[in-house]
């Protein structure tokens, strides 16, 4: 039986999910206009289209990053979607595509498509408090996040920022970190795994730092976003901290290939982690989290 | 004869002559007609112009890790199962190039892609080929976003099913109630009757371009006795089945048991090698390629089929998440009998048996499935003696 | 006597204790104050002393010969120093440096220890408050451990 489809057959919802429309599975051109360099092998670059206006987009959201040849490779956006003109990644160095887009330099093309996934909860997060915690380069992908609830911060009860890395000179976004905490409606807890007695801060893992938030649990979301272990304990701690499991979001990671639930690679569990993610609730993943090599 | 197109749910009968006129038909109508034909000891999807190419007289002997093609004893056009193939070869190409790159002196444009694609007409499709059809339909085209390109290979598409007069030694179809008779998805469907010198064609009209096709073609209206013995044969197929699968609870039955021990024990039987996957009309998993030519000034990205079985599939930054054989096994059979519940809204199976045929080992995923249903609660070796004073044997921590 | 009780019970650690042995628990504590740089206790100290901080932080450290020292975990308000008074040899194991100003209150563990002896009910308590604990901080520790942050993240 033939398929009932015309060019233009139109599906409420998402904006390319038809014939005739841009095709998801090619790239737009973008150039890169500014590179800052965070640490030895972790590189935030702005970037602006090459022709049209850059799409919104919501915080928790990524784009797929191709490298002329190379490849391409899933990062999400670490910038204000308030801000137009361009997205912005933080990538860190760790294969041949990422490696290739850290190494890009202002003026240099790469291919976009996107954005592609689940935000981060930020409207059903009014009215509560809000705990964002970080580990590592998890920080980058609750930037937007974290501007945004800023942005509106009468809309929200207590704000707070749990962020942990490895060592001192790990801490990312080092300057705007100090800039929030010079805010007075913020509170701002960063601890490192690692450190000698030369660092005056905290010392441990980020999940010691929920019991200082003063959030109310049975009133707040949090948002988690780190590599996945730290994301398990920081969970399992922040349910027994009182918040239930529907009160909890994660961003997972897994391989992406075509960012858009049609090539199965990025399945965990039943879910797929571009289109059902990355940012998921906990309540839905809680039981599999766990599961060896799921 | 009449030119009125026939309505749909009407029966007519075709000759062997009436069949090759629908094969003409079709081709003059611009398809690309396809359907079974004999290549390297097997049944091979491929163009067929004339019945000649068809596999008359041939039938297929399957079972766990095993296929044979047979003489039979009469000339019967369609009688046997299923193939390694399914038609996804034909919908969703092995590989397609995507899309080409070239450099420019500001950096690189990306060409669109051609997206020119045949008429296909399809001769000979199973029941649970048409469901399996139905399924891909699901996942690639009503989506929150869509598979263009099989998007475009299922327009215009002519289906001219064949309900199963043999049932394969591996099919269990009933058990997944999508077959062996078509019931929907079809154009034109087909029950061959053969008996002695009288060779004719049952054929049920499905939609409104079959009822126009079937009305140019030379056809009786079909009688009674002709529906009876059309019927007779889908069930005599579907009590001949080679394999069942209780479907009961199996979200749950395999969702529920991920540290069953039985994947352990498929795990020392799987070579990881993916024909499964290859074979199942179902899988749609895919892989891309980005490469150059060797002057780096054009770069090309194909798509290609893709296993979850292979080591890479869920290869992230620092490692595999399954590099396992065990996980890997789970993943395909989960997915396919329960996940895919939860992702699409039905079974990822048709019950066509290729998995179990074409597995070099015979695993067959019906087996797998009983056993972890014998042993639903067997994760545990715990056992503990009522007395109080047996031993516990612990299963570890 | 009794502003220090209502100190000790005030401390997180002790939250829900029958105020009845407020006093018994008060009665082995002191109130402390360490300046910046001063050392609550030195590894192979005799662990006569455990601290309930509720101001400022303290680092639990090593020091490798030869390098600056390891800070292995920092304690802010609200948490314990020091478990080694309840298991013999009774020694601490790491040091115990105030980072920044920090009150505590101090806790005599030979005579808690005693009392607890004599009085297995309170000690019944103590216990159901440590292990939660040491548990937890075991868990913390091997999260520390398994360096997720490192450049091949776990």
């Amino acid at each position: 039986m033939s398929v009932a489809l015309s060019a233009g057959t139109s599906v409420s919802g998402q904006a390319w999910s038809r014939i005739g429309a841009i095709d998801p599975f090619v790239p737009q051109i973008y150039r890169v206009s500014r590179v800052w360099r965070e640490s030895s092998d972790i590189v935030t670059l702005a970037i602006v289209p090459t022709a049209g206006d850059r799409p919104e987009f919501a915080p928790g959201q990524f784009n797929m990053l191709y490298v002329f040849g190379v490849g391409e490779v899933a990062i999400s956006m670490s910038g204000d979607p308030a801000v137009p003109g361009s997205f912005v990644h933080t990538v860190r160095s760790v294969g041949a595509v990422s490696g290739a887009v850290a190494a890009l330099e202002a003026g240099a093309t790469l291919g976009v498509r996107g954005p592609f996934g689940s935000a981060w909860p930020i409207e059903l997060a009014e009215g509560s408090d809000v705990v964002f915690a970080a580990g590592g380069l998890g920080l980058a992908p609750l930037r937007p996040a974290i501007y945004q609830v800023l942005a509106r911060r009468e809309r929200y009860g207590r704000v707070v920022l749990l962020y942990g890395t490895r060592t001192p000179t790990d801490i990312l976004f080092r300057r705007e970190l100090e800039r929030w905490r010079r805010r007075l409606d913020i509170d701002l807890f960063v601890t490192v795994d690692h450190a000698d007695e030369t660092w005056h801060g905290d010392v441990g893992v980020v999940t010691k730092l929920i019991g200082r938030g003063g959030f109310d649990p049975p009133n707040t979301i949090a948002m988690v976003c780190g590599p996945e272990l730290m994301m398990r304990f920081t969970g399992t701690a922040l349910h027994a901290a009182g918040l239930r499991s529907e009160q909890i979001y994660l961003s997972m990671e897994r391989n992406m290939k075509c960012a858009i639930g049609l090539c199965g690679h990025c399945q965990f569990g039943p879910t797929f982690v571009c289109v059902d993610g990355p940012v998921m609730r906990y309540d839905r993943i809680v039981d599999f989290l766990a599961v060896r090599e799921i | 004869m009449t030119k009125v197109d026939l309505p749909v749910g009407s029966k007519a009968v075709l000759s062997l002559e009436g069949l090759q006129s629908l094969i003409d038909g079709l081709a003059a109508r611009g398809y690309q007609v396809l359907g079974p034909t004999v290549r390297d000891g097997a049944i091979v999807y491929d163009a067929v112009a004339h019945l000649a190419d068809l596999p008359a007289g041939w039938t297929d002997r399957q079972d766990a890790g095993r296929y044979r093609l047979e003489r039979r004893a009469d000339n019967a056009l369609f009688g046997y199962a299923v193939g390694p193939q399914s038609w996804k070869r034909f919908l969703r190409p092995p590989t397609e190039r995507m899309w080409r790159a070239r450099r420019t002196d500001e950096g690189f444009v990306v060409d669109a892609p051609d997206t020119a694609v045949p008429k296909f007409a399809f001769l000979g499709m199973r029941a649970c080929e048409l469901h399996a059809i139905a399924i891909q339909d699901r996942v690639l085209i009503d989506g929150p976003y869509l598979d263009a390109g099989y998007a475009r290979r299922r327009q215009d598409n002519f289906f001219v099913a064949v309900n199963c007069g043999v049932a394969g030694g591996t099919c269990f179809c009933v058990s997944m109630n999508t077959g062996p008779k078509a019931d929907a998805g079809f154009d034109l469907a087909l029950t061959e009757l053969l008996d002695g010198d009288d060779h004719c064609f049952v054929v049920e009209v499905g939609s409104a371009a079959g009822g126009a096709v079937v009305a140019g073609l030379p056809h009786r209206l079909a009688s009674p006795a002709d529906s009876t013995a059309a019927d007779a044969v889908v069930a005599h197929t579907a009590q001949n089945m080679g394999r069942t699968l209780d479907t009961r609870g199996i979200k749950e039955l395999l969702q529920g048991n991920p540290n069953h021990p039985r994947w352990d024990d498929v795990a020392q039987r799987c070579l990881t090698c993916a024909n499964c996957t290859m074979v199942c009309p179902t899988c749609f998993c895919t892989t891309v390629d980005d490469h150059t030519d060797l002057a780096g000034q054009t770069a090309e990205r194909t798509r290609s089929w893709d296993s979850c079985f292979t080591l890479d599939f869920s290869y992230v930054h620092g490692g595999r998440v399954r590099s396992e054989a065990g996980a890997r096994y789970r993943q395909w059979m989960t997915h396919k009998l329960a996940s895919w519940i939860d992702q699409f809204g039905s079974s990822g199976c048709v019950g066509c048996g290729r998995c179990i045929t074409w597995c070099p080992v015979g695993i067959d995923i019906t087996v797998e499935t009983a056993a972890i249903r014998a042993t639903q609660s067997g994760a545990s070796q715990t056992e503990s003696n009522n007395d109080g004073a047996g031993e516990t044997d612990h299963g570890g921590t | 006597m009794e502003g220090l009780e209502r100190i000790v019970l005030a401390h997180p650690f002790f939250a829900g204790l029958e105020t009845e042995l407020g006093p018994v628990v008060a009665g082995c504590a002191r109130n402390i104050r360490v300046g910046p740089g001063q050392y609550l206790a030195h590894e192979g100290d005799s662990a006569d002393e455990f601290f309930l901080i509720r101001q400022g932080r303290v680092a639990l450290e090593i020091l490798p010969p030869g390098r600056h020292a390891v800070v292995l975990s920092t304690e802010s308000e609200g948490d314990i120093v020091g478990a080694y008074w309840l298991v013999p040899p009774y020694r601490w194991q790491c040091d115990a440096r105030a980072v920044e100003l920090t009150r505590a209150i101090g806790i005599d563990a030979k005579c808690l220890r005693a009392k607890c002896d004599s009085d297995h009910h309170l000690g019944y308590e103590l216990m159901k408050r440590f292990l939660p604990l040491i548990v937890q901080r075991l868990d913390q520790t091997r999260l520390q451990m398994l360096d997720v942050y490192g450049s091949r993240p776990a």
